[in-house]
């Protein structure tokens, strides 16, 4: 990573302008010109550096609903039940992680019923229950990764 | 509660721009004007849309999402606290305020299995940075959180990008 890179990784974690050439307003705070701000912004986003670059929706306001889900599935049945969870169109993101509860996936629906629907099918196939924790309250994060 | 009336906020043009602009916005000197000329309307309009769309919270912010994994920070927790429900709104919000805390939410327990409501994402170079972060989050808050694990993920099983139908 060069300078420019590092300059833009700290300040586009946010308040990308909305303008005629919101490119050359970014340069302009980083010291640099337009063509290069997006040839580097395009080179972080191919080295995988950055994973999105663009607006993110809010699913909620838009009707949609998205949960955090856990499951605790014994060991000679993980592969399976993973396979089973993976095949739904409705899950975004799916980690193993070290705990009890060890298979932690995102659930992504257009309506509150489809979360339901997908959390009765999964039960259903996978036979062993899902513990669905939908957030209650979102507290704010400032984003402010520094590199 | 009626039905979602943020749904009715939103027009067919709306939807199309979101749906031109969810996987990420062009990398053109003139974006909005290249979303427009995809979709056929007027680069103010697109602006005039999409401002409105931040200022109602429909788009929470428009800028770039680092992949901390690939910049060096492969220790990523789940920190999460079992926090006296009249106290967690206001802990919540100073450790949504750490520095390091990339995502923070209250959530449901599931007694007895679960008992945490806190969860406050936290990433770090290695597990004892996470860790050390964690004693901060301790600290602040106190004898009002009851018990609090790590959770690390040990593999990606699925990992796709989040689209919401539009």
């Amino acid at each position: 990573m060069d300078e420019l890179d590092r300059a833009l990784i700290n300040t586009l974690q946010g308040g990308f302008p909305i303008c005629e050439q919101p490119y050359a307003e970014v340069a302009a705070r980083v010291g640099s010109d337009e063509a290069a701000v997006i040839a580097h912004i395009d080179s972080l986003l191919q080295r995988g550096l950055l994973s999105r670059f663009g607006p993110m929706y809010h699913a909620e306001q838009m009707g949609g609903a998205l949960s955090l889900a856990a499951m605790q599935i014994p060991p000679d049945d993980y592969e399976r039940v993973a396979t089973v969870v993976n095949r739904q169109p409705e899950v975004a993101h799916n980690y193993e992680r070290n705990h009890r509860l060890n298979m932690w996936f995102v659930l992504a629906t257009e309506t509150p019923e489809g979360q339901r629907e997908a959390i009765a099918r999964i039960e259903a196939e996978a036979g062993h229950p899902v513990y669905n924790m939908p957030k209650i309250r979102e507290y704010f994060v400032e984003l402010k990764l520094q590199v | 509660m009626n039905a979602p009336k943020e749904l009715k906020l939103l027009d067919e043009t709306d939807r199309r721009i979101i749906q031109a602009t969810q996987a990420g916005l062009p990398l053109t000197a003139r974006p909005y004007h290249t979303i427009a000329a995809q979709l056929g309307v007027e680069a103010a309009e697109v602006m005039h849309r999409m401002q409105r769309m931040l200022d109602l919270g429909i788009i929470r912010r428009i800028g770039a999402v680092p992949n901390h994994y690939a910049l060096g920070y492969r220790a990523n927790g789940m920190t999460v606290w079992d926090v006296a429900d009249d106290q967690i709104d206001e802990l919540g919000a100073r450790v949504g305020r750490l520095d390091f805390v990339t995502h923070c939410y209250q959530r449901p327990r599931h007694l007895p299995d679960w008992p945490y409501n806190l969860f406050a994402m936290v990433h770090g170079r290695t597990r004892e940075e996470v860790e050390e972060k964690a004693r901060v989050i301790a600290v602040l808050l106190g004898a009002a959180s009851r018990g609090d694990d790590i959770l690390y993920s040990t593999r990606i099983l699925k990992k796709t990008g989040l689209r919401i139908g539009a």
